[in-house]
């Protein structure tokens, strides 16, 4: 583990003594000339993982929801084991699936649609080539779900009973209990969030499918973008000199520290969230 | 909510009725949203996938463009040996620091193991596939097998550490005092009493593990790298599943893409076997493996 972000550290060594700081802040990312600033992956990074959040958050909760308090047993274990297996699938499966179904999609029924109901936003013009930065959210969003859905069900389910029947007896509807039980996993649910959000900003293969791959920093949501983690999937092996490998090796430390950082924090949450209620 | 909103009229009850259902509607709409795209993924792939699967996919080598037929052997061959690989390395790793954290825990360290774990497994694979890289193929100065098995074996630790851990604490703790009574040493009781006892638990994790690394290809791109080519040398680059998919999808060839989609069915087959398997024998006793 140490290992790990030793050799990291040291393997960068030639790009950050040359870049410095402007790596991070500069977007010119050009193999040819020996110029390179990471900027426009780190931007491609966060706003596809962000728009996944956003998509998935709401319909992971619906799910948690469902699953923790209103499906009946067959309901619970066939969704849930649903569930897993989508957490299950391989990466490149979502992406080769996002290449050929979703991304057609995207460019001939999705994004015209949105164009002509929503063009006078900025950021639903462009041109629709199916690949981009929303098409990459969504499919981040797919995957992500599974997981922030079955944290979030196992951290309500933690929530005592007498809770809910506390709030019954005092004539809350049906919403209203499991919105007090919710407000009580609020942390542990947060945790889940990060947990996926951190996920999202991992995830190499099927990003690297549909994001379109062009390092630029643009406002369109239809426009192509990159991630951090795709660049190194897409170059690293065809890299050939030091200064480039390096520089690729020094985005993959950068996605290391982000990641840890991430994770570290949802397992606090998550822990302190399950910890709480576990004497029940 | 105070008390007081609570004993208000009836017509604010219809109005709080009529939302709580709303929530609730939404909950199944958000549940079918979920189940939706995985039955279609799934389908879907199946689909086509049966369509371009034959006898010669499994067992001829893949060929040239242009050229119709032609399979994806040495690419499962290759995908087994890596799998075999990782497992050499991933699987007594994981055993024994899953053992430790589990029987031995209490100290510092053992948390500290915890949470490297924890944060191993959140790690994206495509840092350890650098890592296996810097490792291995600049140290021995090409890509090969070795260095693929070796990423695979690193993402591998942390889901077998973590299920036996959980598996030997199962084990009721009488039988450990039952085994130490009769005078047996403590690793003796460890190995042959507890971990005898945890073993059908600690498999079915295994196999969860080998179904999530059999899809992996973030890491392989530059450490096992890809070969046309039937290879069974374990210091030359080796073909395998997931970037013979991601090769022949990217291209511009009708036929690839076919044999890519087939190529995605059985990976899509082996993950779905695999997990309908431990689902059967543990029924429910892992709710996620997250």
């Amino acid at each position: 583990m140490l290992d790990i972000i030793y050799e990291m550290f040291i393997n960068s060594y030639p790009s950050r003594s040359q870049f410095g700081l402007s790596f991070i802040f500069s977007q010119d990312w050009d193999p040819v000339k020996d110029k390179f600033g990471a900027l426009a992956f780190i931007y491609g990074t966060i706003v596809s993982s962000i728009i996944a959040l956003i998509i998935s958050l709401p319909v992971s909760l619906g799910v948690a929801i469902f699953l923790s308090e209103m499906a009946g047993k067959f309901l619970k274990t066939t969704i849930g084991f649903l569930v897993e297996i989508l957490a299950a699938i391989p990466s490149i499966i979502f992406g080769f699936w996002g290449l050929f179904v979703l991304v057609p999609f995207m460019r001939n029924t999705v994004q015209p649609f949105l164009q002509s109901t929503l063009g006078f936003i900025p950021i639903f013009s462009g041109t629709n080539i199916g690949t981009g930065m929303l098409t990459a959210g969504i499919i981040l969003a797919i995957m992500i779900t599974p997981i922030i859905s079955a944290i979030s069900r196992d951290v309500i389910k933690a929530i005592p009973n007498s809770q809910r029947e506390a709030a019954y007896a005092l004539g809350a509807t049906r919403w209203e209990a499991i919105r007090m039980a919710l407000l009580n996993a609020k942390s542990g649910i947060l945790g889940a969030t990060v947990l996926g959000f951190g996920r999202a900003v991992g995830e190499t293969m099927a990003v690297t499918m549909v994001i379109g791959n062009r390092a630029q920093i643009s406002a369109g949501l239809f426009d192509p973008a990159y991630s951090m983690a795709s660049v190194i999937a897409n170059e690293f092996a065809e890299a050939s000199k030091t200064i480039h490998v390096s520089a690729l090796i020094e985005v993959g430390l950068l996605l290391f520290v982000v990641t840890f950082i991430i994770n570290s924090l949802a397992r606090l949450l998550i822990y302190t969230a399950t910890k709480k209620y576990d004497t029940r | 909510m105070t008390t007081k909103d609570i004993f208000i009229t009836d017509k604010n009850l219809k109005y709080r009725k009529l939302k709580s259902n709303m929530v609730l509607i939404f909950c199944v709409f958000a549940s079918i949203l979920t189940v939706l795209p995985l039955l279609y993924i799934f389908f879907y792939t199946t689909a086509s996938g049966f369509t371009h699967l034959s006898l010669d996919f499994l067992i001829q080598m893949p060929k040239p463009v242009g050229e119709t037929g032609g399979g994806m052997a040495n690419a499962i061959v290759g995908t087994l040996i890596l799998i075999g690989l990782a497992s050499v390395i991933g699987i007594p790793v994981g055993i024994l620091s899953g053992i430790y954290v589990a029987e031995y825990s209490g100290g510092i360290f053992s948390n500290i193991v915890k949470f490297v774990t924890d944060v191993l497994s959140g790690t994206p694979s495509i840092i350890i596939g650098i890592f296996a890289y810097t490792v291995i193929v600049l140290t021995t100065g090409s890509f090969s097998a070795l260095s693929g098995g070796f990423a695979l074996g690193i993402i591998m630790i942390p889901t077998v550490t973590r299920i036996t851990e959980e598996m030997l604490k199962l084990v009721p703790q009488s039988i450990r005092e039952a085994s130490l009574a009769l005078g047996i040493s403590r690793w003796r009781t460890t190995l042959n009493i507890v971990l005898k006892t945890a073993l059908p638990g600690i498999t079915t994790g295994i196999l969860l593990a080998i179904a999530r690394i059999a899809g992996e290809t973030a890491p392989l791109l530059f450490t096992s790298f890809g070969n046309q080519f039937f290879s069974l040398s374990l210091d030359e680059p080796i073909a395998s599943l997931p970037i013979q998919i991601y090769n022949y999808a990217k291209s511009p060839y009708t036929d690839w893409h076919q044999q890519a989609w087939a190529g995605a069915m059985v990976l899509v087959l082996l993950v779905f076997i695999i997990n309908l398997i431990v689902r059967f024998f543990t029924k429910n006793k892992f709710s996620s493996d997250v």
